[in-house]
């Protein structure tokens, strides 16, 4: 039986497909992929970059392509689009909260420590391993944690 | 076909990011410590972004078969429109510091004009620009700051460096052909307008970090048109050398 396509079954594969460096969470809740809209006989999936130079990119490009054709869809189109620029605002409160599950400080005005929740904190580097990332220092548990950086 | 003025503006802008991610990386597992390494390491590739997004934008409007690639890796020194600045070689960490301010400043004041650009591509390259620009500015004015207002050695070292590059900062607000038609049919910037605010922002932090403003010198100038410094050449042996010697390799 030929399973039916729908824009609906197209936002649930990209839900699968994990952030490249930081997995807990997918390239939707992330906020890269903007818009899913079937015109013409095709998908057209639209993404944005996070940061202009961000390296996972291609990567992310690449596994959509990889998901399409894993499930035998080819009427697709990807598009990239620039404006408006992505923001850390796209995050759901729920995406955050998995962010700290990651141990990872979720975008806020309010850097807290995500291992003990204490606002009494320390900027090490506002650059972290990848360029969406922050270093940070609890000074109450002394860890050492990321930030993700409200952008 | 002569080349569109708005590929020669956009490409221009392209050449400045890329000239300046390129010297930038060569910090990359050399800077004083490790979170400055990953600090430039991470402005570079920002840098490089944002070349990548203007550069493909030149691409397609140049048209043709050509790419963003051959842009970056195909043209000789001569065909590299970057100002004289981005070319600077880094120096010691006070002087990258210091070209990084002059431009990461320069570049607050651009982008916020940009981003009104009539023309839509330019304009969403500005807003994406702009953000990540604010972190660099972030970064390059608290380092002059606290070496400026750091020891006697650390000091001198930052005031060498502006002394050094003040006659570089000229050409940041010169108006050639190209920018005055896009700046008068608001596609570009008027550059000239940008020199007070500038000069303000700069005072204030090298105040705060109890430096001196060297004085007006003679400022040098020709990126624009192809004249370079002799480091340019340099820095395009080590970009280009994999696509001059294997051309059109790939992986």
């Amino acid at each position: 039986m030929v399973k039916e396509i729908s824009v609906d079954t197209i936002w649930e594969l990209l839900h699968k497909i994990p952030d490249p460096e930081i997995p807990s969470i997918s390239i939707v809740e992330l906020g890269v992929v903007r818009n899913v809209k079937f015109n013409e006989d095709n998908f057209h999936i639209t993404v944005t970059p996070t940061y202009s130079g961000c390296p996972a990119m291609s990567f992310m490009k690449d596994e959509i392509v990889r998901a399409m054709e894993a499930e035998g869809i080819s009427n697709y189109q990807l598009h990239t689009s620039l404006a408006p620029p992505w923001t850390t605002d796209w995050m759901s409160t729920e995406v955050k909260e998995k962010l700290k599950e990651a141990g990872i400080a979720p975008p806020s005005e309010k850097v807290q420590c995500p291992q003990c929740d204490s606002p009494k904190v320390e900027s090490i580097s506002e650059f972290g391993s990848t360029a969406c990332k922050a270093l940070y220092k609890c000074n109450t548990c002394a860890e050492i944690f990321h930030y993700f950086k409200k952008f | 076909m002569a080349d569109s003025t708005l590929y020669k503006y956009v490409l221009s802008l392209g050449d400045d990011a890329l000239v300046s991610a390129q010297r930038l990386a060569q910090w990359t597992y050399k800077a004083p410590f490790l979170e400055e390494d990953i600090a430039l390491s991470n402005i570079s590739l920002d840098l490089f972004g944002r070349a990548n997004l203007y550069l493909e934008y030149a691409a397609e409007l140049k048209g043709g078969n050509t790419t963003a690639d051959h842009l970056a890796f195909k043209r000789n020194e001569r065909q590299f429109t970057n100002l004289l600045i981005c070319e600077h070689p880094n120096g010691n960490f006070a002087d990258t510091n210091v070209r990084n301010l002059f431009l990461d400043t320069f570049h607050k004041l651009f982008l916020e004009k940009l981003v009104e650009s009539k023309d839509k591509q330019l304009a969403a390259i500005a807003e994406k620009a702009r953000k990540e620009n604010s972190y660099h500015f972030r970064h390059s004015s608290s380092w002059v700051i606290r070496l400026g207002d750091g020891t006697k050695e650390s000091n001198s070292k930052v005031q060498t460096a502006l002394n050094n590059l003040w006659m570089f900062t000229g050409e940041l607000f010169e108006m050639n052909k190209v920018d005055l038609e896009m700046s008068s049919q608001k596609i570009g910037v008027d550059r000239e307008a940008l020199k007070p605010q500038w000069k303000s922002i700069i005072t204030d932090v090298l105040t705060e970090a109890t430096l001196n403003i060297p004085e007006d010198v003679f400022m040098t100038s020709g990126g624009r048109d192809g004249i370079h410094t002799e480091h340019l050449g340099h820095l395009l042996s080590d970009m280009q050398y994999l696509q001059r010697a294997y051309p059109n390799a790939a992986w």
